[in-house]
């Protein structure tokens, strides 16, 4: 029996969060936790991956709230996609991954809203009534659905990426997988 | 039915298969029956051993996806060799919502009768099986070395059960 990495269900679309061009030919998708350490790991990693591929590489990120273990990991997600909804995901999900120690500290954060000219009102507005509980319910269930099982979760075109999250390796299948697509076309 | 042969490893029990009757503890004063749960589809989670050092591991994920396991009525156990006091703190660390079933004494006696134990390291391999409310096995699978499973096939196998 020869093992076949899971494959993403939900395919990349203008529902998603994205950096780096739409026709970029690599894609990296990952399904991350605000909260979680390992992603925390990963985010310095995945920026490092960014600059090296340039304009050939659009990055995905998919909320995967790990709740149980995670008590504000939802805040996270919540606080990110109000933010998004004002046109500024990516500062706030940077922000959240690169103060993840003051997690749950919400004056802290509105601080920084403010300071990213964002209505810091309307975010906890619609954080506490979970204005985007469907979309991240969407997001972990589509995960869910395509082999996500622990967080980070990266898919390298489409394709669960079963190796260690680390740069070099990351890159190599970034590099393998554009080839492959191109092969195929 | 144990096979005679019982050095070689047997393999995984497949679909269609009368999953074979158990008891196991767990909770030093509480045991768990495979047929407890007849008429309603159970989902059995084998798996090597509590305290994996992973952010949710696949224990922890089943946990959070109890909601989704519920709307098919199913039942989730799952069964490693680690003693009952291991089962205890780790469910409680986790926060699981589900039984963990100690395959202890005789070691991975369970395991072995569905095909789905690791002799070599002497713990339960990561395999799952959905099991139908007639207690039929409908669907198994047994995960590579170190890959978590996921949900994805239990969820799959659950909703061709209706």
């Amino acid at each position: 029996m020869t093992y076949t990495p899971p494959r993403l269900t939900l395919p990349v679309g203008d529902r998603d969060h994205s950096e780096g061009p739409s026709d970029a030919p690599i894609v990296l998708l990952e399904y991350g936790d605000y909260q979680c350490p390992y992603c925390g790991a990963a985010y310095p990693i995945v920026k490092r991956i960014q600059k090296e591929l340039g304009s050939s590489l659009r990055f995905v990120f998919r909320n995967f709230p790990i709740t149980n273990s995670h008590p504000q990991a939802e805040w996270a997600a919540e606080t990110a996609e109000a933010a998004a909804a004002q046109g500024k995901f990516w500062e706030m999900h940077d922000f959240l991954y690169e103060n993840q120690r003051f997690m749950g500290d919400e004056a802290y954060f509105a601080k920084q809203e403010t300071k990213l000219k964002l209505d810091a009102t309307r975010i906890a507005r619609e954080v506490a009534k979970g204005a985007y509980s469907t979309r991240i319910e969407e997001d972990y269930m589509s995960g869910v659905r395509s082999g996500v099982n622990g967080t980070p979760t990266f898919f390298v075109g489409g394709v669960r990426y079963d190796g260690y999250p680390g740069f070099e390796p990351m890159v190599a299948a970034l590099k393998a997988g554009q080839k492959a697509s191109i092969r195929k076309k | 039915m144990m096979s005679k042969n019982a050095g070689k490893p047997s393999p995984l029990l497949k679909e269609g298969v009368k999953a074979p009757s158990f008891t196991l503890k767990s909770t030093p004063d509480q045991s768990v029956s495979l047929r407890d749960f007849l008429g309603r589809p159970v989902v059995l989670a084998f798996y090597p051993a509590d305290w994996s050092p992973v952010c949710s591991d696949e224990m922890g994920l089943y946990a959070q996806l109890m909601p989704e396991f519920k709307k098919f009525d199913a039942e989730v156990l799952g069964i490693s060799v680690d003693g009952v006091w291991s089962h205890i703190t780790f469910s409680k660390d986790r926060k699981l919502n589900f039984p963990l079933l100690s395959d202890f004494e005789p070691k991975g006696a369970v395991s072995k009768l569905y095909g789905a134990y690791e002799a070599r390291i002497g713990e339960s391999a990561r395999a799952l099986f959905v099991i139908d409310k007639r207690g039929i096995i409908r669907w198994s699978y047994l995960s590579p070395d170190g890959v978590n499973p996921g949900a994805d096939g239990i969820l799959s196998a659950l909703e061709k059960l209706r």
